[in-house]
Formats: C-alpha cells, sequence, structure tokens
C-alpha cells in the first residue's frame, strides 16, 4: 500500500490538469490540502508494518519494489505536515490565481518527488527522485521572478548540477562494485568486502554531492540566498522539508542503513557537521535580514543531524531522526511567522520592522516557542533532540564534539535573542509602515506548528515509547 | 543568444539520444536507457530552465565577454593534455575481480519490467518541465 503515497499525489496531479473549467486553483487548493493532511493521519494511524501489505485486487498495479521502515514513515508524516503548511501560507500570499494554480501543481510534483525519494529501495530511483523535487523546488523558487529569487535559485542550480555529477558518477562506480542498485545489494558488497576500494571512491563522490545538497559549510553558498529570497511559502517549504529531505534524509538513510564505512568517513562526516554548526551560527550573528539569519540557524541545525549521523551509534541516529523531525517543524514555523511579518509589513529586514510585540501577539508567542525550541530550551522539543544528540557523542568517547555542541546551543540562543529583542521588544518611535493584517490561514500555521513543537517537547516520553512512530527501533 | 542557447540544449539532447543507441549497440541496454532518460530528459529540462533565466546583451559586451572568455580558459587545453600524459605515465589503475551485471538483452525489459519507478518518474519530470515553461515562458513578466 505505500506505493499508494507516490500513486494518489500523481492522480490528483494528472486530474487537476485535465481541460475542465471548474478545475481552478480553489479547488486545486482544497483537493492538495486535503491530500496533504491525510498523509501524516493516515501514518498516525496505521504501523509502518501495515503499509507493506497489498489488498490482492491492488497488487497487479502496485508493482513498486519500495524500501519503508519507521523511518520512511515519520519521514511521510514530516512531509505531509510541511507541505501543508507551505500550501496554506501560499494561500494568503500569491494573490493570482493562475500563479496560485501553477504553484500547487509544482508542490504536488515536490511532494510526489519527497514521497518516492523516502521509499526508493535501490539508488538510482532515490537519485531520480531527488532531482525530481530539485527541478519542482528549482520553479517554484523562481515563481515569483524577482532578480534576487533568480540569482538565488541559478546559484542553487549550478551547484546542485555539480552534486548531481558526483552523485550520478557514484552510482556508476556502484553497478561496477557491486553488480546491482539496490540497498541490499550495496549493502551485501560492503559485507562481502571485495571492491572495497571502488566502493569507498564511489562513497566519496557520493558524500560530495550530499554535502552540497544539504547546503552544510563550506558547501553551503546557495542555502542564504535560496532560503530568503524565494516566495514565502517556497522558503517554509525549501528550509522545512525539501533540501532535508534531498540531502540529509539520504544521507541518513544510505550511512545509516545502506553503506559499511570505515572511521575516517565518520570522522569527516562529523568534521563538516561540527563545523557547519559553528560557522553558520557566528553568521548567523551579522546577519540583518530575519529571514537570512534564519538561513543560517538551519546551515546550523542541519550541522547536528550531520554530526549525530557521523557519530552513527543507534543513540545518535535516533538524535539525528528526532531532530530532523523536530527541525523541520520549528524552522517551518519561524519561516511562518517571517512570511507574517512580510505581509504586514513588506520587509524582513530588522533595522526597519522593531518592536512589534504588541501588534502582533500570535506571531510573537509562536516566535518566541520556535526559537527557543531551535536553542534547545526544555521543555520544548528541540531541547530532546539536542539533549540525545549531545548524550549519544559522551558515550561515543566523541568528548571535544561534544562540548563544541553543547556550547553552540549557547551560540543559537545568543542570535535569536538579539533578533527577538530587535524586531518584538524595542520600542521606537519610527513604526513601520503597516501594509495590513496578518491573514488567519499564516495565524492557523504558526498555532499549529507551535502546538506541535510544545506537544512534542512534554510529551517527549510517550512519543518515544508509542508504536506509532516506532521511535525505539532505532536504538536495535 | 537564448535561441541559441535552447538550439544547444537540444543539440545536446540529440547527442546523448545517439549516445544511447551506441550504447544498446554495444550491448548495454540498461546504460542506454539511463542515458535516454537522464541526459536527454532530465538534464534538457534543467538546462531549458536555466535557459529561460537569461537576458539579452548588447553586441559591445558579447564582443568583451567573449575575449575575456577565451583568456580565461586560454591555459585550460595544455592543463589537460598535460594532465592526460601524466596520468598515461603514472596511474596504475588496480585490477578488480568485478561481478558480471545482470545481463538483460532487452531494453523494453528494463523499462516496462525492472524500472517501473523511474519510468513513473520520468513522466513526473516532463510535466514538472511542462510547469517551469508555462511559468518562465507563458506567465507575465514583474
Amino acid at each position: 500500500m505505500a506505493a499508494l503515497f507516490i500513486l494518489v499525489p500523481f492522480i490528483l496531479l494528472l486530474i487537476l490538469n485535465l481541460p475542465f473549467k471548474f478545475l481552478k486553483a480553489p479547488v486545486a487548493f482544497w483537493l492538495s490540502a486535503a491530500l496533504f493532511l491525510t498523509q501524516p493521519l493516515l501514518v498516525l494511524i496505521h504501523p509502518w508494518f501495515a503499509w507493506s501489505n497489498y489488498p490482492a485486487a491492488l497488487s497487479r498495479f502496485l508493482i513498486f519494489k519500495l524500501w519503508l521502515d519507521p523511518l520512511a514513515l515519520i519521514m511521510l508524516f514530516t512531509i505531509g505536515i510541511v507541505v501543508f503548511v507551505s500550501l496554506l501560507v501560499a494561500k494568503s500570499t500569491i494573490t493570482t490565481e493562475r500563479r496560485s494554480f501553477n504553484f500547487i501543481n509544482l508542490l504536488l510534483v515536490s511532494f510526489i518527488g519527497m514521497n518516492a525519494t523516502v521509499l526508493a529501495a535501490d539508488i538510482f530511483s532515490l537519485y531520480v527522485f531527488v532531482e525530481i523535487t530539485a527541478v519542482a523546488v528549482f520553479v517554484l523558487m523562481a515563481i515569483e521572478k524577482n532578480r534576487f529569487a533568480i540569482e538565488g535559485t541559478f546559484k542553487y542550480l549550478v551547484l546542485s548540477m555539480f552534486a548531481s555529477i558526483f552523485i550520478l558518477t557514484s552510482i556508476a562506480f556502484f553497478i561496477l562494485a557491486a553488480g546491482e542498485i539496490s540497498f541490499a545489494g550495496i549493502h551485501n558488497a560492503f559485507l562481502v568486502n571485495s571492491n572495497i576500494i571502488l566502493l569507498n571512491f564511489a562513497v566519496a563522490l557520493f558524500l560530495c554531492g550530499l554535502f552540497i545538497k544539504c547546503g552544510v559549510v563550506p558547501f553551503h553558498g546557495w542555502v542564504p540566498d535560496a532560503y530568503s529570497e524565494a516566495q514565502s511559502a517556497v522558503s517554509v517549504l525549501l528550509a522545512g522539508i525539501a533540501t532535508k529531505i534531498t540531502g540529509v534524509y539520504v544521507l541518513m538513510r544510505l550511512f545509516s542503513s545502506v553503506f559499511v564505512l570505515k572511521d575516517s568517513f565518520h570522522n569527516l562526516i562529523m568534521l563538516i557537521g561540527i563545523i557547519s554548526i559553528v560557522f553558520a551560527a557566528l553568521a548567523a550573528f551579522r546577519q540583518n535580514n530575519i529571514k537570512r539569519m534564519l538561513s543560517y540557524s538551519s546551515i546550523s541545525q542541519v550541522g547536528y543531524i550531520v554530526l549525530a549521523i557521523g557519530c552513527a551509534t543507534p543513540l545518535a541516529i535516533l538524535g539525528a531522526v528526532l531532530h530532523f523531525f523536530n527541525h523541520a517543524i520549528f524552522k517551518s514555523l519561524l519561516f511562518v511567522n517571517a512570511a507574517s511579518l512580510e505581509k504586514k509589513f513588506g520587509s524582513t529586514d530588522m533595522s526597519i520592522i522593531t518592536g512589534l510585540g504588541n501588534q502582533l501577539p500570535v506571531t510573537s508567542g509562536t516566535w518566541l516557542v520556535g526559537l527557543l525550541s531551535t536553542a534547545g530550551i526544555p521543555p520544548l522539543s528541540g531541547f530532546w533532540s539536542k539533549l540525545i544528540i549531545i548524550i549519544a557523542l559522551f558515550n561515543a568517547q566523541r568528548f571535544t564534539y561534544g562540548w563544541i555542541a553543547l556550547l553552540a546551543s549557547v551560540l543559537t540562543l545568543a542570535y535569536f535573542l538579539f533578533m527577538e529583542r530587535n524586531v518584538f521588544f524595542i520600542k521606537t518611535e519610527a513604526a513601520p509602515g503597516d501594509k495590513g493584517g496578518v491573514p488567519f490561514s499564516l495565524k492557523f500555521c504558526e498555532i499549529l506548528l507551535a502546538a506541535i513543537t510544545i506537544g512534542v517537547g512534554l510529551g517527549f516520553p510517550f512519543i518515544l515509547n508509542s508504536q506509532i512512530f516506532q521511535l525505539k527501533g532505532f536504538l536495535h | 543568444m537564448t535561441v541559441r542557447l535552447v538550439r544547444s540544449v537540444v543539440g545536446l539532447a540529440l547527442t546523448s539520444a545517439i549516445l544511447a543507441v551506441i550504447m544498446y549497440r554495444l550491448n548495454s541496454p540498461l546504460a542506454a536507457v539511463f542515458e535516454l532518460s537522464v541526459c536527454s530528459g532530465l538534464i534538457s529540462v534543467i538546462f531549458i530552465t536555466t535557459v529561460s533565466f537569461t537576458q539579452r546583451i548588447s553586441k559591445e559586451r558579447l564582443i568583451i565577454r567573449r575575449k575575456e572568455r577565451l583568456l580565461r580558459f586560454l591555459y585550460l587545453p595544455f592543463i589537460i593534455i598535460i594532465a592526460g600524459l601524466l596520468l598515461l605515465r603514472y596511474l596504475k589503475i588496480p585490477q578488480f575481480d568485478l561481478p558480471q551485471p545482470a545481463q538483460v538483452t532487452d531494453a523494453r525489459v528494463v523499462l516496462w519490467s525492472l524500472r517501473h519507478l523511474d519510468l513513473l518518474g520520468q513522466a513526473i519530470i516532463i510535466i514538472a518541465g511542462v510547469f517551469g515553461v508555462v511559468v518562465f515562458f507563458k506567465e507575465p513578466n514583474k
């Protein structure tokens, strides 16, 4: 039944483009919203193993070989929520009906791409769907067609091409060394240990490509431009989930359950992770634009996930998965907050918008939840995932990495409190020009994402023990 | 400029298609299918998207840019030749005991029986390309 996660949105995409007059933006919006919201609900209702069973009548049509496990299900859950939020943000920020219709179609394409990336069972299909997601995202980023958005898109496009060259060459080497491209086949090739030089070379190439896709330092050049210059709804999609699935999830999947690697690879991944955490946190201080600051914060938080993947103990992988989910939620929340500010004041420049605490109570309240969770303040969700990652690092005798990761959390808190003080609490005489109220759909997104952040934080022990996500499975 | 760039993308796609035929003739149907689907399909879409970002420039600037480009890459052929000679002289490729890849004689079997998911991916990428063209070319510019 897992194939339905790919086929149903594909069929909806086809239906929306049938030549009927009533198939316009409002219909597309409601159908897509229902689909995006159904995905996380279905994942919550059925445990992961239930999705492997096919009813006999459907088995003739659902012929794809897919890879489904608790990790994939958590990803599907996260994709559903973030894409739903992106759609709601687009409803209030994209004004023309034609553009809105194109946006929804491209959002559906990226949704299919991300779902299929998560469920792919071989390395080539994984690459194909990573590229599909990327192509949809390129177009979405430049949908506003202003100069800066196109510049950001161009940077992402060029670097992404380099990543594709690395990954595709690496796949050729995998075929050469392992004789096949399925995850199980490549895993067996590592275990047999023949042609290990070729396999390691292939992994090194793949890693270069993935680092660009993840946007970690020093491959981060495209991230601030891409996240900050794109349309608000696209920023939510990009920072919340799209680049995380095409980069971080692939890294997580391959390095935790497919490749069997030497310590030198793990050390390299951890080094890149820790450099990203510190460099991006320091760079965030220098930013005057809220979205650019959030972009650097995103690079820093991805650094935590990469660090945990590099550590590679079961506890660290659990921490990486949790931080992936938490980061997707609280970063989306912060970008929705930025969208609210942009909607109300037409800018996200911190020198223009100051002292807004009383004017936007919902935005300022949920903003505080998002930033405290990012900084890892208890009892919010970000605290637990960072705590698990740091404990895992200390358990694995990686004390230096552990201490740096811990201290970098203080840096995160510092730059966010600096931003919070400027934007919401400083009282200025010159009030920014008000361009209208914050629409209900944005407020709804803010409250929904803040509720998930608080709920996951407060109910963390129950979530860890629940049968829904099988999070404990990562510890074995 | 844009027309010439689009022509070059079409040329690249045709080259890939010819390469796919050669691969098929060399008894590598799997590689041929990959070449056809990725290089002719996916890459062309990305290139056309990129071309749509370009703008016209004046003739004077075009001449200056051509000169600059020539100077910038003047040393490149020499580097490539020297690197090639050095590699030929010193690089010893180790012998690997490589596994035999699965032999499939018919590309249709690969396409329709083995790679269903990639085929679906190909259909989706075409749709994405169509939306790219609609967004960049049919919607009015700001």
